[in-house]
């Protein structure tokens, strides 16, 4: 199964990635392998198999409502690139 | 408008609203992990691996914000799900660390249900374009009601030279309950309506704290036109309106949007589907609605089932927990206003708006025996006013329900007449420790001799043989003629003992 050039760029703008247009052939190529890969599944019958929302049989893992330690914000912000005091610092947002 | 279409006859329309309404469930931690959800604490001060979305954390979902939601759903009408699941939203924005909102998307908590919205009938009163009518509802139905989190904040650095966005994830987290309604609201007043009670309900059972100031309710509204034009009825573009968190925004923002649409139609004629759906934001300051974005396709955000979380299936304890809390709606308490105490239909809406602790305060004063009818006059010129005055709520009032009905009492029964109340009411706040009884003693009222009340009663059957006439003939109620004449002439005298004296002396003449 093909995927074209347009799917490409508009998957990699949905993720944030940008793409040159030369690698736009390969990726092309290579993601329309792992999709007839994952495409063998659609081969198999699944007539009157229910669909499974999840890998595990298990429902209802809850906790209770009692708050606990957050992190010291020394720690909450010392991955960010970029931090003041308080808050994580990112180029402007607009809307 | 100088435009050439306006220049033609106006065309008819009819308004065509559905609203989205985020509701912050009253929970002590977030949907996910066990942060605080605490308001306005110093940035990022509640923030755990599972809010910054760092590899290898994993949620854990927060029962209270299931059992909220349930206790919604049964307020609401809707269909509590067998099973319900997460799907991952995604997108990219630096309030959203995940690059996913955790969120639930074919299998909702609840589906359908409905809010009723009482109906408003056009009004000659030029001032109010739209009146109440009475009793009369419409029925404002319900597509679902889903869990979700909510993002960080965004803030704009305002210091000189630093053009940066800093983000707080304090709030990141928060459950949310989304409430989307059908397209059933047909102008800014019943979407205004249905906000309101939408929200009474919320903070009557405990659901939400309702406090629009912090945004625990914050509305996004759909709208658009059917336009009557040459026999047909054509629909414009859907436009979604964003950040609405104040009922008197959501008034604004849809009237805006409704001349907007309608310019926009007599200058293009393009129809629903002949430009792409638009995403405007409302501006409070500057009044308007500004274009966001134009929505492409609806498929971008690519939801797919959340690993990290198991489904959930609710207990039938859970169930009957949720039936069982939601019962004390504001509409439950309006009939029992409205139909148990008579209670007149503009006072009690009143008093229903003030939140249900102030209800429980008038119900109680009814039930330790004031009068219905006295107790809401009471509620609404006194206690109400001096909460207002004071900024304080009702279970700050000096003065306890019982103690106010038997203030109110002695109205009824003749030892002090209302301003005379009035007076003992205002010692009382003054000192709260008083009693009722010491308080009206105090106002030093000159109790009347019963020799001096019998003379009175003698000189007044003397002057009115009619209403002797009237009493003998059986109507006993004519005597209430006799009790106000003697009250002009000495103030003090108690009409019950009046009464109970005069009637005597008809029955023995
Ligand atoms: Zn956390």
């Amino acid at each position: 199964m093909g995927i074209t050039t347009n799917e490409i760029q508009r998957v990699a703008s949905l993720a944030k990635l940008r793409v040159e247009q030369s690698d736009v052939g390969e990726l092309s190529s290579q993601l329309s392998k792992v999709l007839d890969l994952v495409n063998q599944l659609a081969e198999v019958d699944t007539d009157g198999v229910e669909p499974m929302v999840h890998a595990f049989e298990l429902s209802n893992v809850l906790a209770i409502d009692h708050a606990l330690a957050s992190l010291p914000r020394g720690e909450v912000l010392m991955n960010a690139p970029s931090h003041d005091e308080e808050c994580f610092r990112v180029p402007p947002v607009m809307g | 408008m100088s435009d050439s279409a306006s220049t033609n006859s106006p065309l008819a329309y009819r308004i065509v609203i559905g609203l989205e309404v985020h509701v912050q469930l009253k929970t002590e931690t977030k949907l996910f992990c066990r942060c605080s959800t605490r308001f306005g604490q110093s940035p990022n001060t509640q923030v755990c691996p599972v809010c910054l979305g760092l590899p290898g954390s994993l949620p854990v979902l927060n029962l209270h914000a299931i059992e909220l939601a349930a206790r919604a759903g049964e307020a609401l009408h809707c269909e509590l799900a067998s099973f319900t699941k997460w799907d991952r939203k995604n997108y990219f924005y630096p309030d959203l660390p995940k690059g996913y909102q955790t969120s639930q998307f074919d299998l909702p908590i609840c589906v359908g249900g409905y809010l009723d919205i009482p109906i408003r009938v056009p009004s000659d009163n030029a001032a109010d374009a739209a009146t109440l009518s009475e009793n009369m509802v419409k029925r404002i139905r319900l597509v679902r009601a889903h869990l979700e989190e909510d993002a960080g904040k965004s803030m704009h650095d305002e210091r000189a030279g630093r053009a940066d966005t800093r983000i707080d994830l304090n709030r990141a987290g928060t459950p949310l309950l989304e409430i989307v309604s059908e397209p059933d609201l047909s102008s800014a007043e019943e979407a205004k309506d249905y906000l309101t009670e939408l929200r009474l309900i919320m903070v009557y059972l405990g659901i939400s704290d309702g406090n629009m100031q912090e945004g625990s309710l914050r509305a996004d509204a759909n709208v658009n036109l059917h336009i009557e034009r040459d026999g047909k009825t054509i629909p414009t573009p859907i436009v979604e309106i964003k950040n609405l968190n104040s009922f008197r925004s959501v008034e604004r923002a849809i009237d805006y949007e409704v001349e907007r649409q309608y310019r926009e139609f007599l200058r293009t004629g393009l129809a629903m589907g002949q430009s792409p759906k638009q995403t405007r934001g409302w501006d409070d300051v500057l009044g308007q609605t500004d274009l966001q974005r134009e929505k492409e396709e609806a498929a971008d955000y690519r939801y797919f089932p959340c690993p990290d979380l198991v489904p959930v299936q609710l207990t039938e304890q859970q169930r009957e927990a949720a039936k069982h809390e939601s019962q004390f709606t504001p509409d439950r308490y309006r009939n029992v206003l409205l139909h148990t105490h008579a209670v007149k239909e503009t006072d009690a809406e009143i008093l229903i708006q003030q939140g249900r602790d102030v209800v429980d305060y008038f119900l109680e004063m009814v039930r330790a025996g004031a009068t219905p009818k006295r107790a809401s006059a009471w509620m609404l010129q006194d206690v109400l006013r001096h909460l207002n005055d004071q900024r304080v709520p009702i279970d700050r009032y000096p003065i306890a329900a019982p103690k106010l009905a038997e203030l109110l009492m002695a109205i009824e029964q003749g030892k002090v007449d209302t301003s005379q109340a009035k007076q003992a009411l205002a010692k009382i706040l003054d000192d709260p420790s008083i009693g009722v009884a010491a308080a009206i003693e105090s106002l030093g009222i000159v109790r009347v001799d019963v020799s001096e009340m019998e003379t009175l009663c003698r000189e007044l059957l003397a002057e009115n043989p009619d209403v002797v006439d009237k009493v003998k003939a059986g109507n006993t109620k004519a005597v209430a003629a006799l009790v106000g004449q003697a009250k002009k002439r000495n103030r003090n005298a108690d009409p019950r003992v009046l009464q109970e004296i005069c009637l005597k002396m008809i029955a023995s003449m």
